[in-house]
C-alpha cells in the first residue's frame, strides 16, 4: 500500500522586506514518516514550517494537506487540519498550569478541571509521557515544557507534527526519550517533520531528509542512502572542513580562580552551589549542562552582575567578588564577556555599531561630551577585520543577521584586549560558516594566552574545542572532565546529575592534579 | 479569506514618511470638519477662523507663542523621562509644584528682580524635580509602577494648591474671592519682543536638551538605560543614579514651566495654572519621536491648534468642548498614521497570483 | 452613624466597581486603556440624555454602555489594528470623552434625572439577605444598579477563571504569540474585551449621572476614572479584590463630608487628597508582591503582530 501524502508544499515563496526567506520551496511528507528538514541557520526552515502552521502566509505557492489543497489565514486553520507545531521558543503561557495550557484555544464553554486532568493522564499513558497536570509552566524544566508542548499537540488530535529544533535544550538521555516518543507516534501513523541542524540526530531518527539552503529546497534524499559529509555539502553548498583545531598552549599562569561559590537568585535559591575551578592562560574551559543548570549565573557572577552568597573569585590573585561591572572596568581588569542574550544584555539593538562599540569604554573619555570619532574608526576597522556585513557603521545593529551581530559583540570584547574571555553560547543561531569563524577567533585568542570560559550546548563542539569541560547540573558541578578520555554518553550522564564509572573520573582528577 | 495583507516595512524613506504624515493631517482635518458640520458649524469658517486666530496678526501670533512656551519646556522634560522609558505622566503635578515653589519665593521673600527671578526658577526646578524624584526612587529601588504613581501625584499637587488658594494663602484683599495675592513686580518675567521672555528660555532649552541627549555621556547613558537595563548594567552604568538624575531633570524642566506660567502669565499661583499642559506634552513628546528639535515644531503646531481653538470660542462662540474634540480627533488620526510608517498594507487575493 | 457611612460608601464605590472591572477586563486582554475617565464621561452624558428622553432606566443604562463601548472601539482600532501607543491613545480618548460630554451636556446643564428613573433606582432590600445584621443593611439594601455591579463581579470571576473563553483571554494578555499559536483569535479577543471593558466604564459613569448626583453637572466624573486605573493594581487583576478596593475608596472619598458633619474641621481639599495618597501607598505595597499570579498580565502594553521577526 502506498502511503498517502500528509503534506505537500509546492513552489512556496516568502519574503520579509528585501529578504527572501523562502524561494520556490518544495516539500512532500508521507504519513507514517519522520522527515528531517535540514539546513543552516537562516536557510528558511522555520519560515517554511511557520507557513505550514498558519503563522505566516506564503507570498506564493500552494499547500496540500492529506492531498487536499488548503489555505491558512491563521494558526487555527492549521490546528483544525490536524497540524501541530512545537516551536523552538515554546509557546506556553507561564502563569497557567499544564492542563490549562493544553486546553488553550479549544472549543467549549466551561473549564472542567478534573476532566482535563484525566484527559491529560490518558495521553501521557498512551505515549509514555509524564507531567503533573496542575504544575505551573514557570515551575517547569525545559524538558517538561517540551513534553507539555507535545501533549498539547496530541490533545488536539494532531496527525501532523512539526518540531523546530527540539533537541537544542535537551540532554542526550532526554533526546533519546524524545526520539522514542516520535517513533511511537510514527508507528501510530503520524507524519512528523523535525527541523534540526544536528547531523547525527538526523541520521538516527529520520526516514527522509530535505535540505534547504538560502531559502531554496536543494534536494530530498532517503536517509539510508546518505553520509554526513554529503549532507554538509548540500547544506553549505561547498565542501567544508568540520575539524576543529585544539592547540595545546596552556600556560602556568592562573588567571581566574573560583572558590566555593554559592549564588541564589530570585527565581532559584540554589542557582549555584559550591562551585570551584581554575582557568589558566591559553586554555579553553568548557561548561556543559542542560539549559538553566547555572551557566548564566556563573557568567554573570564572574562579570559582577550577580551578587554571591559566599565564595571568592580571584582574578590574578585579586578577589573581585562583590565588585560591580563598573568597578571592574574602572580597576582595569581586562575581562571580556559575551552574554547569552546578545541584544538584551551585550548590545543595544536600536543603536548603531559606533554607539555599541563605545558601550564599555565611553566612560574613559574626559569631560561631559561624547566623542564618537574613535569608536567610528574602530567600527570601520572591525567591519574590515571580521568581515561584518552591514550597509554602513551607522546602521541599527538589530537589523543585521545573527552572525554579524555576534561579530560586533565579539569584536568589541576582543578589541579591548582581555586576559579572560567569558562566552555564553557564542555560536547559537549562527550558520556553520559563521560558527567556525567564531571558533577560529576564540582559538586565536587562546593562542595569545587568553583564558576562555566557554559555555556551550552542542557536546560535539564542546569536546572538540575545549581543553577541559566542567559539567553543571542543577547549579552543582558534577565533574570536570578531559574530553579526550571521556565519552559523550558519560558526559551526558553527568549532565543529568549521575556519576560515571569511578575510574574515568579519577583519571581526570589525576590529570587535574598534574596540571596544577 | 484575508484581503488585506500587512507587512512590516524595513525602512521608510523620509519623503514617504512626510507624505504619510501630511495625508494623515489632511484626513484628520476633513474628518474633524465633518464633525464640526454635524455639530452645526461651518467647518471652513471654523478652520479659517482658527488659523487667523492663531497667526492672523502680530498680537495673536504672540499669544500663540505664549501658549507654545509651556508646552515646549514641559515636552522637553517629558522627553528626558520617556527616553529612559520612564512613563512620567506627572508633568501636570510637577508644573504645579514648580509654580508653588516659585510662588513661595515671590510672595514671602523680598529680593531685587534678577535675583528674585533666579531664586524662583531654582526653587521651581527643585520642587518639580522632587515631585518627579519621589516616584523615580521607588521605581529605581523597588520597581514601583511609575505611570500610576506620577498620575496620582498630579492630583495631590492640584489639591494642595487648591487648598492653599481657598485656605491659608487666600488673599485677604480679594473680597472673599478665592485667589492668591498677585506677585510683586519684581517677580514677573520681563518681556522681550512684546512677549514674556519665556520663549527665549524655551529655545535655549531645546538646544541644550538636544545636545544633552545626543552628544553627551549622560545622554548616552539615559538612552542605554531606556533601551535595556540589563545592557546598562552589563556596561557598568550606575542605573539608579541615572534614573534619579534624569528624573530630577525631567521634573525640574516641568517645574520651570510652572514658574514661567506663574510669573509671566498668571502673575500669581492658581489651581488652574497647569492647564493640562502636563498631559498635552505627553502627546506632543510622543509625536516628536523623542527628539528635542522635532518637539519644538510639534509643540508649535499644537500651540496653533490651542490658540485657534480659544479664538473661535470668542469669535464664533464655539464651545471649548468642541475645540477639545477637534484636538482629540486630529490626534487620533496622527497617532493612527504612525502605523502606516511602520507597516505596509496591500490588497491581496489569497494564493492565486502564484503563477 | 458608622452604618450610614458604610451604606454611603457602597454607593460612592459603585462607579468604581464598574470602571475597575472594565479596566481589569481590558488589561486581561493585554491593553492598558487610560481612557477610563473619558469613557465614563461618555457613558455619563449618554445615559443621562437617553434617560431624559425615554424616561426609561434600562434604556439609559444600555445607552451608557454603548457610549463607553464606542469610545473603547475607537481606542481598540488605534491600538490593536493600527498598533498605536496605548498610553497616548488612552490619554487622547480621555480628552475626547471629556469634550464630548461637556458639549452634549451644555443643553442639559443643571437639569434633573426624570422622577421615574430616580424611582427605579431607590434602594430595594433583597429578601432574606437584607435581614442579615449589618451586612444586610450595608450591602443588600441598595439600588438595582449596585446589585448589577455585584452580579458582574461574580460573573467576571466565573468567566475569567472557570470558562474556556476566560482562559483564552488570560492567555492573550499573558502572551499574545502563544495564544495565537494555540489557535486563539487574538485580534477578536482584544476587540471584544476592550469594548466590553469600555461599556462597563460607561455604566460606571452613568451611575454618577443617574444615581449619585442625579443632576447634570460639568466634570461629573472628577477623576474617578484615574482611581479606577490605579485600583486595578490594588486588585491585582482580580474582580473580587476590585469590589473590595472600590468600596474602600468609595469610603475614603466621602470621609470628608462625614468628618465635617461630626464637627471635625479639616479642609475638604486636603481630605480630597486621601484617595490619591492611598492609591500611591497601595501601588507601592503591591510592588512587593512576588507571586506570579498576582502580577500584571505579562504581555500588557505590547502590540501584537503575528509576522514579527
Amino acid at each position: 500500500m502506498k502511503p498517502t501524502k500528509a503534506i505537500e508544499m509546492k513552489n512556496i515563496s516568502k519574503s520579509f522586506g528585501a529578504v527572501k526567506a523562502n524561494e520556490n520551496v518544495n516539500l512532500t511528507v508521507y504519513n507514517g514518516e519522520i522527515h528531517a528538514l535540514l539546513g543552516e541557520n537562516g536557510a528558511g526552515k522555520s519560515t517554511l514550517m511557520s507557513m505550514l502552521s498558519g503563522i505566516y502566509t506564503p507570498d506564493s505557492g500552494s499547500i496540500s494537506i492529506n492531498e487536499k489543497p488548503v489555505e491558512f489565514s491563521s494558526p487555527k486553520d492549521a490546528i483544525n487540519l490536524g497540524i501541530g507545531m512545537i516551536h523552538q521558543h515554546f509557546k506556553l503561557v507561564d502563569v497557567l498550569s499544564a492542563k490549562e495550557n493544553m486546553v488553550l484555544g479549544s472549543k467549549g464553554a466551561m473549564l472542567h478541571g478534573k476532566q482535563l486532568s484525566r484527559d491529560m493522564q490518558k495521553i501521557c499513558d498512551q505515549y509514555g509521557l509524564d507531567i503533573k497536570p496542575d504544575k505551573k509552566v514557570y515551575q517547569m524544566s525545559v524538558g517538561e515544557k517540551q513534553t507539555l508542548e507535545i501533549i498539547k499537540v496530541l490533545y488536539r488530535g494532531a496527525k501532523i507534527l512539526i518540531l523546530d529544533e527540539p533537541t537544542a535544550v535537551l540532554t542526550p538521555q532526554e533526546i533519546k526519550r524524545l526520539f522514542d516518543i516520535l517513533r511511537n507516534m510514527k508507528a501510530q501513523g503520524c507524519a512528523i517533520v523535525i527541523i534540526t541542524h544536528k547531523l547525527n540526530e538526523v541520521l538516527e531518527i529520520s526516514d527522509r531528509i530535505t535540505v534547504l539552503r538560502r531559502g531554496q529546497s536543494i534536494e530530498t534524499v532517503e536517509t539510508k542512502d546518505v553520509a554526513v559529509n554529503h549532507l554538509v555539502e548540500m547544506m553549505v553548498g561547498k565542501k567544508v572542513d568540520l575539524e576543529l583545531e585544539k592547540p595545546q598552549c596552556i600556560t602556568d599562569k592562573e588567571l581566574l580562580r573560583v572558590d566555593g561559590l554559592y549564588v541564589s537568585t530570585k527565581e532559584n535559591k540554589h542557582a549555584l552551589q559550591d562551585i570551584s575551578f581554575t582557568l589558566h592562560g591559553g586554555e579553553i574551559l568548557g561548561v556543559a549542562g542542560v539549559a538553566g543548570s547555572g551557566q548564566k549565573e556563573i557568567c554573570e557572577t564572574i562579570a559582577g552582575l550577580l551578587p554571591a552568597e559566599k565564595g571568592r573569585i580571584f582574578f590574578e590573585n585579586e578577589n573581585i567578588l562583590g565588585k560591580s561591572p563598573g568597578e571592574i572596568i574602572r580597576l582595569g581588569i581586562r575581562m571580556g564577556f559575551i552574554p547569552e542574550d546578545r541584544l538584551g544584555m551585550g548590545l543595544v539593538g536600536s543603536m548603531d555599531m559606533v554607539h555599541n562599540i563605545m558601550l564599555k569604554d565611553y566612560r574613559n573619555q574626559k569631560g561631559i561630551f561624547l566623542r564618537k570619532k574613535g569608536a567610528a574608526e574602530k567600527a570601520e576597522r572591525l567591519v574590515k577585520e571580521l568581515e561584518i556585513l552591514t550597509p554602513h557603521i551607522h546602521y541599527p545593529i538589530k537589523k543585521l543577521s545573527g552572525g554579524n551581530i555576534q561579530k560586533v559583540l565579539l569584536g568589541r570584547e576582543i578589541d579591548s584586549n582581555p586576559k579572560i574571555l567569558i562566552t555564553a553560547y557564542p555560536a547559537r543561531g549562527l550558520d556553520i560558516g559563521a560558527s567556525y569563524k567564531i571558533y577560529d577567533l576564540l582559538n586565536a585568542q587562546k593562542k595569545n594566552g587568553v583564558g576562555i570560559l566557554f559555555i556551550g550546548e552542542d557536546l560535539d563542539v564542546l569536546m572538540a574545542l575545549c581543553d577541559r569541560i566542567m559539567v553543571f547540573c542543577g547549579g552543582q558541578m558534577t565533574g570536570i572532565v578531559n574530553p579526550s578520555v571521556m565519552s559523550k554518553e558519560d558526559i551526558g550522564l553527568l549532565m543529568a546529575g549521575g556519576t560515571t564509572s569511578a575510574d574515568s573520573t579519577n583519571s581526570v582528577a589525576q590529570k587535574e592534579g598534574e596540571t596544577q | 479569506m484575508s484581503f488585506l495583507k500587512i507587512t512590516k516595512r524595513e525602512d521608510t524613506p523620509r519623503q514617504k514618511a512626510i507624505l504619510i504624515r501630511i495625508i494623515s493631517v489632511v484626513l484628520s482635518l476633513i474628518f474633524a470638519g465633518l464633525v464640526i458640520a454635524v455639530l452645526g458649524y461651518n467647518p471652513l469658517e471654523v478652520f479659517s477662523s482658527m488659523v487667523s486666530g492663531a497667526l492672523g496678526s502680530a498680537s495673536r501670533l504672540r499669544q500663540t507663542v505664549t501658549k507654545a512656551v509651556p508646552l515646549i519646556i514641559t515636552s522637553l522634560g517629558i522627553l528626558v523621562a520617556f527616553k529612559m522609558k520612564f512613563w512620567n505622566i506627572g508633568g501636570e503635578g510637577q508644573i504645579m509644584m514648580g509654580a508653588f515653589a516659585a510662588a513661595s519665593v515671590a510672595l514671602f521673600v523680598d529680593l531685587p528682580q534678577p535675583l528674585m527671578l533666579l531664586c524662583m526658577a531654582a526653587a521651581a526646578m527643585i520642587a518639580g524635580g522632587i515631585w518627579a524624584f519621589i516616584p523615580a526612587i521607588f521605581k529605581a529601588k523597588m520597581g514601583t509602577n511609575e505611570t500610576i504613581f506620577t498620575l496620582m501625584l498630579n492630583y495631590i499637587a492640584i489639591k494642595f494648591v487648591t487648598y492653599l488658594q481657598f485656605g491659608p494663602w487666600k488673599d485677604p484683599n480679594s473680597q472673599g474671592f478665592p485667589k492668591i495675592a498677585d506677585f510683586p513686580k519684581s517677580a514677573v518675567l520681563p518681556s522681550i519682543g512684546g512677549m514674556h521672555m519665556g520663549w527665549i528660555i524655551a529655545l535655549v532649552l531645546v538646544i541644550l536638551v538636544y545636545i544633552l541627549m545626543n552628544h553627551t555621556k549622560k545622554g548616552f547613558e539615559i538612552s542605554v538605560v531606556g533601551e535595556s537595563v540589563q545592557t546598562a548594567k552589563y556596561a557598568g552604568m550606575p542605573i539608579s543614579r541615572i534614573i534619579i538624575l534624569s528624573m530630577l531633570l525631567s521634573g525640574g524642566l516641568c517645574g520651570l514651566t510652572g514658574m514661567i506660567q506663574a510669573s509671566a502669565v498668571e502673575k500669581t499661583l492658581s489651581s488652574a495654572l497647569s492647564a493640562n499642559y502636563g498631559f498635552t506634552a505627553i502627546t506632543t513628546t510622543w509625536l516628536s519621536g523623542l527628539n528635542a528639535i522635532a518637539a519644538l515644531f510639534v509643540c508649535s503646531a499644537f500651540a496653533i491648534l490651542v490658540q485657534g481653538s480659544s479664538y473661535i470660542q470668542i469669535s464664533m462662540s464655539v464651545p471649548a468642548a468642541v475645540a477639545d474634540m477637534i484636538q482629540a480627533i486630529i490626534l487620533f488620526f496622527v497617532l493612527g498614521s504612525e502605523f502606516f510608517l511602520q507597516y505596509k498594507v496591500s490588497f491581496h487575493k489569497h494564493g492565486k497570483e502564484a503563477k | 452613624m458608622l452604618l450610614n457611612f458604610l451604606v454611603a460608601a457602597v454607593v460612592a464605590g459603585t462607579p468604581l466597581i464598574f470602571a475597575t472591572l472594565g479596566e481589569i477586563i481590558t488589561e486581561k486582554a493585554g491593553n492598558t486603556n487610560l481612557g477610563v475617565e473619558g469613557m465614563m464621561f461618555m457613558g455619563a452624558i449618554i445615559g443621562f440624555i437617553v434617560g431624559q428622553q425615554t424616561n426609561n432606566a434600562i434604556l439609559a443604562m444600555i445607552g451608557a454602555g454603548i457610549a463607553g463601548g464606542v469610545g473603547a472601539l475607537l481606542y481598540a482600532f488605534l491600538t490593536v489594528s493600527l498598533r498605536a501607543n496605548q498610553i497616548v491613545c488612552g490619554l487622547t480618548l480621555t480628552i475626547f470623552g471629556k469634550g464630548f460630554s461637556s458639549f452634549l451636556g451644555q443643553k442639559v446643564m443643571g437639569t434633573l434625572v426624570p422622577a421615574s428613573i430616580q424611582q427605579f433606582f431607590v434602594p430595594r432590600p433583597i429578601p432574606v439577605l437584607s435581614s442579615i445584621p449589618y451586612i444586610g443593611k450595608i450591602f443588600f439594601n441598595q439600588d438595582i444598579f449596585v446589585y448589577i455591579g455585584y452580579l458582574l463581579i461574580i460573573g467576571a470571576t466565573v468567566y475569567l477563571f472557570r470558562t474556556k473563553p476566560g482562559l483564552n483571554l488570560r492567555a492573550v494578555g499573558e502572551s499574545a504569540a502563544s495564544a495565537d499559536a494555540s489557535g486563539i483569535n487574538v485580534t477578536l479577543y482584544k476587540y471584544i474585551h476592550i469594548i466590553l471593558g469600555g461599556a462597563l466604564c460607561g455604566l460606571g459613569g452613568a451611575y454618577m449621572s443617574l444615581v449619585t448626583v442625579p443632576v447634570w453637572q460639568e466634570n461629573i466624573i472628577a477623576g474617578r476614572g484615574w482611581i479606577a486605573v490605579a485600583l486595578v493594581i490594588f486588585a491585582s487583576w482580580h474582580p473580587v479584590k476590585a469590589l473590595i478596593g472600590s468600596l474602600l475608596f468609595g469610603g475614603l472619598s466621602i470621609v470628608g463630608f462625614r468628618l465635617q458633619s461630626m464637627g471635625i474641621h479639616v479642609s475638604q481639599y486636603l481630605i480630597d487628597m486621601l484617595p490619591y495618597l492611598a492609591t500611591i501607598v497601595i501601588v507601592i505595597i503591591s510592588t512587593r508582591k512576588n507571586k506570579k499570579e498576582d502580577m500584571a498580565p505579562a504581555d500588557l502594553g505590547n502590540a501584537y503582530f503575528r509576522e514579527e521577526r
